[in-house]
């Protein structure tokens, strides 16, 4: 067992569990955390992303030790009803999602690509999320409300 | 009973007025609907259908959905029913409470009826407030009765919610990251569970090696097995997945004979026994000399619905009392199964879907809830989670069956054709529990159930036959069905059923005859189709995809149309599809014109149209389920690829009238065939030769090339 001291979404935490233990299942079952999706346990699809120190990474992959001080953010510290995110509003404003199991992934990695790069293309945009399984099928939606994102986000920074 | 032969049948089924709508506090109202929320935007849709009919605000419906304790029973949310008979049940419903309350101010308080109305949940009289209002009269009209169907509803040029778009009430929670989905509840004291499967039909446990499995667990876990069930469970999931992850290495299987890995594709289907059916007017015994004849065969893999979460249950059993949640479709049929199951009343059981991520038919759900309800009732008083792992998930739920299906006409002088048979082999493609068994952890357990028979639903809408039947004015049409019913794997509804390869052969051979006709592919179907809104959405597709007709086969681009209503019965779409081919196929565009007759939700509508536009281009690109004699190999995303961000087309989609005065007709399914087929097409104009067997991968192209 180790106790690993970390920040999740701006707060100091320091769950104790077996070194293995994925970043994911810390967050579900220790932190409560249940924003963050369970979809493959193999890095495959995604919907386990969060930002580690900025960057997007899947959780699922990620045991306790190697994320020791590290800055976590998930879908809970993007954003909440009274104060979305530009992504979480975007989303809404585009209807983007269906059953809506893979959007707290994707708008992590669509985070992870705005803080980076402003200004993507469509194709940028679908190459970040290529790391993203939808199968609903709302791509298309989704791509339109990152650009959309992007816009609001890009006039906020000119205001 | 006459007056319920007037109602529509499931308002029929469930007649009881306070089944469906009551007023349980000031300003709020309660609408039940035993339809489930599946990613598809039915909650949003059966609210603006209540509240224009109650003459409410949609914000202060309180909507029930899918729970055997409250929602009236409505089977399975499957087949893009829920609009087109759950949406009208639930009108007709509404619409005869708020007559009641008028009826019931009227005869109280002297108004005159007909000038009676209600604004917001008020009642007026000609405009004017009265002081009463749902809430305040609730306690004097009794909705523990029957609905008489006597009273009509709105007519649409009265709406005010339905036919505007509407923003789906579920979304904003699951952008925020809310506990939403049945797989993020967590019940005090609970287990996690997993079940180790038997990797085939009937295998029995020869020995479990216990202590090696507690060796490999880093924390405490506890076994139960019950006759070939076997189920790993403990307070921390981390142990127990980790332990479920190599379980398989502990556990050996008799009745293991391998299967035949060759299965995986179609034709196998072709020398199998099968129960076999004739639809439509007898096969030709006479050759017709002199005449052309067309015949072409086409073929697809086995399919997953490949949800993007696993599935996953909660039961708990305590005091003689089952509570299960689930993402089933079905929570009734799942109840009745899981009494069977455990050998309980009914009545004992509460079933209550809990949201899932999209399933598009019948997937792991109803096993998952099965296999927790089977350790809750071994563990009395302790909540029992279960989540499917990954591998499991692609491994054990139920595929879309492998099919081939061929399509013959004899032609007339005009390269039409004058007879028409589609002729189809197919394994099954309903099995849903509520059938009769079809639980693997009922299969597990001492003395299972014996398999449910083979069967095909009655056409229209059929299953392995829907669409089997062409729309076009064919003189003469009949569908040959063979129902495989021994298959290598099992096989259950997915989106579409029969539909997306009956469509994609008779849409490929619409082109294929074009071509022999030297006609334009959409000139030769506008030649025979005299249904005036399937010939609407046709014209509408093509003048959106501006499609000119007359460009040369060969060029490595290519344009291609596809067009159905879906179980000829449900909505029409018609999509354009162009593609590159040089190695492999690149979607570049789609366009699609659907006519759904009164749209409720249009950007709903829309949503589902381009969702089941890019799954079918999935499914036609990238998808088929792999084999190897210990049964599914692909499991897992590398080995069952789906189409990602970068290989999505752009989708243009409209919808054609969808304001009209005509019965909703449900539209979930209705883009996945014709997307398919003009995809079909469009390969087969870009390469200038016709690839007929799914899906049209990079391996399928180059064979194609060098064989030509």
């Amino acid at each position: 067992m180790q106790t690993v001291r970390l920040i999740v979404n701006g707060t100091a935490v320091s769950p104790t569990a077996d070194a293995e233990t994925p970043l994911l299942d810390i967050l579900r079952n220790r932190l409560g955390l249940m924003g963050t999706k369970f979809g493959c346990g193999l890095e495959q699809c995604g919907c386990c992303m969060v930002l580690i120190d900025g960057r997007p990474e899947k959780s699922c992959g990620k045991p306790l030790s190697a994320i020791a001080g590290k800055e976590i953010v998930t879908i809970e510290g993007l954003g909440t009803p009274d104060r979305p995110h530009p992504l979480q509003q975007a989303f809404l404003d585009e209807q983007a999602g269906q059953c809506g199991y893979c959007l707290p992934g994707i708008l992590i990695t669509a985070k992870a690509l705005l803080d980076r790069n402003p200004s993507p293309s469509r194709k940028e945009i679908a190459e970040a999320l290529d790391e993203n399984i939808c199968r609903c099928g709302s791509q298309i939606r989704i791509l339109r409300a990152v650009e959309r994102a992007a816009r609001f986000l890009r006039e906020g920074a000119a205001r | 009973m006459s007056a319920s032969s007037t109602l529509p049948p499931l308002l029929a089924a469930n007649p009881r007025l306070d089944r469906w709508v009551g007023f349980p506090s000031p300003g709020c109202v309660k609408v039940s609907t035993g339809r489930v929320e599946i990613g598809q935007g039915v909650l949003t849709a059966m609210l603006q259908i209540a509240a224009d009919e109650l003459d409410v605000a949609p914000d202060r419906i309180l909507l029930q959905t899918g729970d055997t304790d409250l929602t009236p029973n409505e089977g399975y949310t499957a087949g893009s029913q829920s609009i087109q008979f759950g949406g009208v049940a639930l009108r007709t419903a509404c619409a005869e409470v708020r007559g009641l309350f008028l009826d019931h101010a009227a005869a109280n308080f002297g108004y005159s009826r007909p000038d009676l109305s209600v604004r917001d949940g008020a009642i007026t009289h000609r405009g004017e407030a009265t002081g009463h209002d749902y809430w305040s009269l609730a306690a004097a009209v009794d909705l523990a009765r029957h609905a008489t169907g006597r009273l009509v509803t709105k007519s649409v040029n009265d709406y005010r919610v339905v036919g505007r778009s509407m923003l789906r009430v579920d979304l904003a929670a699951k952008v925020f990251g809310e506990p939403v989905f049945v797989h993020d509840m967590a019940l005090e004291g609970m287990v996690h569970a997993r079940v180790v499967r038997q990797p085939r039909r009937g295998a029995t446990i020869a020995t479990v090696d216990d202590a090696a499995l507690r060796r490999a667990a880093k924390g405490p876990i506890e076994i139960v097995r019950d006759g070939n069930f076997l189920a790993i469970l403990g307070a921390d999931e981390t142990v127990v997945e980790a332990v479920a992850a190599v379980a398989s290495n502990h556990v050996a299987w008799d009745g293991m004979d391998p299967i035949n890995p060759f299965q995986e594709e179609a034709r196998w289907l072709l020398q199998q026994p099968s129960i076999d059916r004739i639809i439509g007017p007898p096969p030709r015994s006479d050759p017709m000399p002199g005449t052309t004849r067309h015949e072409a065969t086409y073929t697809r893999m086995h399919i997953a619905h490949a949800s993007v979460a696993p599935s996953c249950g909660l039961a708990l059993y305590r005091d003689g009392r089952l509570t299960v949640w689930t993402h089933s479709q079905g929570v009734y049929p799942l109840r009745d199964a899981l009494a069977r199951t455990l050998k309980l009343d009914p009545a004992a059981i509460s079933v209550k879907h809990v949201q899932g991520a999209g399933c598009y038919g019948h997937n792991g759900a109803d096993d998952a809830a099965a296999d927790a309800a089977v350790i809750a009732f071994h563990r009395p008083g302790e909540p029992v989670k279960v989540r499917w792992r990954r591998e499991e998930e692609f491994g054990f739920e139920p595929v879309s069956p492998a099919m081939v299906v061929t399509a013959q006409a004899v032609l007339d002088d005009s390269a039409r054709p004058a007879d028409w048979t589609t002729e189809i082999w197919s394994g099954r493609h309903t099995s849903r529990p509520g059938g009769g068994g079809n639980l693997l952890a009922a299969e597990a357990l001492p003395n299972p159930p014996p398999p449910a028979p083979a069967s095909e639903s009655s056409y229209p809408p059929g299953a392995g036959t829907r669409n089997g039947e062409p729309l076009y004015d064919f003189p003469a049409k009949r569908i040959l069905l063979h129902l495989v019913a021994e298959t290598p794997v099992r096989t259950s509804s997915l989106r579409g059923l029969g539909a997306t390869l009956n469509v994609f052969a008779i849409e490929s051979s619409m082109d294929e005859l074009a071509e022999r006709a030297g006609r334009d592919p959409v000139a030769y179907r506008l030649s025979v189709l005299s249904d005036p809104r399937a010939r609407a959405v046709v014209e509408h597709a093509a003048r959106l995809a501006e499609w000119k007709p007359g460009l040369p086969p060969g060029a490595g681009r290519g344009r291609g149309i596809g067009f159905a209503r879906y179980k000829n019965l449900a909505a029409y779409a018609a999509v354009v599809a162009e593609v590159e081919v040089d190695e492999s196929v690149r979607l570049l565009r789609v366009w699609c014109a659907a006519d759904a007759g009164l749209v409720i939700n249009p950007d709903g509508a829309i949503n589902q149209l381009e969702g089941g536009i890019i799954q079918a281009a999935s499914w036609a690109l990238k998808e088929g389920v792999r084999l190897d004699t210990a049964g599914i190999s692909s499991r897992d995303w590398e080995t069952y690829p789906v189409l990602r961000f970068s290989e999505v087309p752009e989708v243009t989609v409209e919808l054609v009238n969808p304001a009209a005065d005509l019965p909703p007709l449900g539209v979930g399914e209705a883009s996945g065939g014709p997307t398919v087929a003009a995809i079909g097409n469009a390969v087969a104009h870009a390469l200038g030769t016709r690839l007929r067997d799914l899906p049209l991968t990079r391996d399928r192209v180059m064979a194609a090339l060098l064989k030509a």
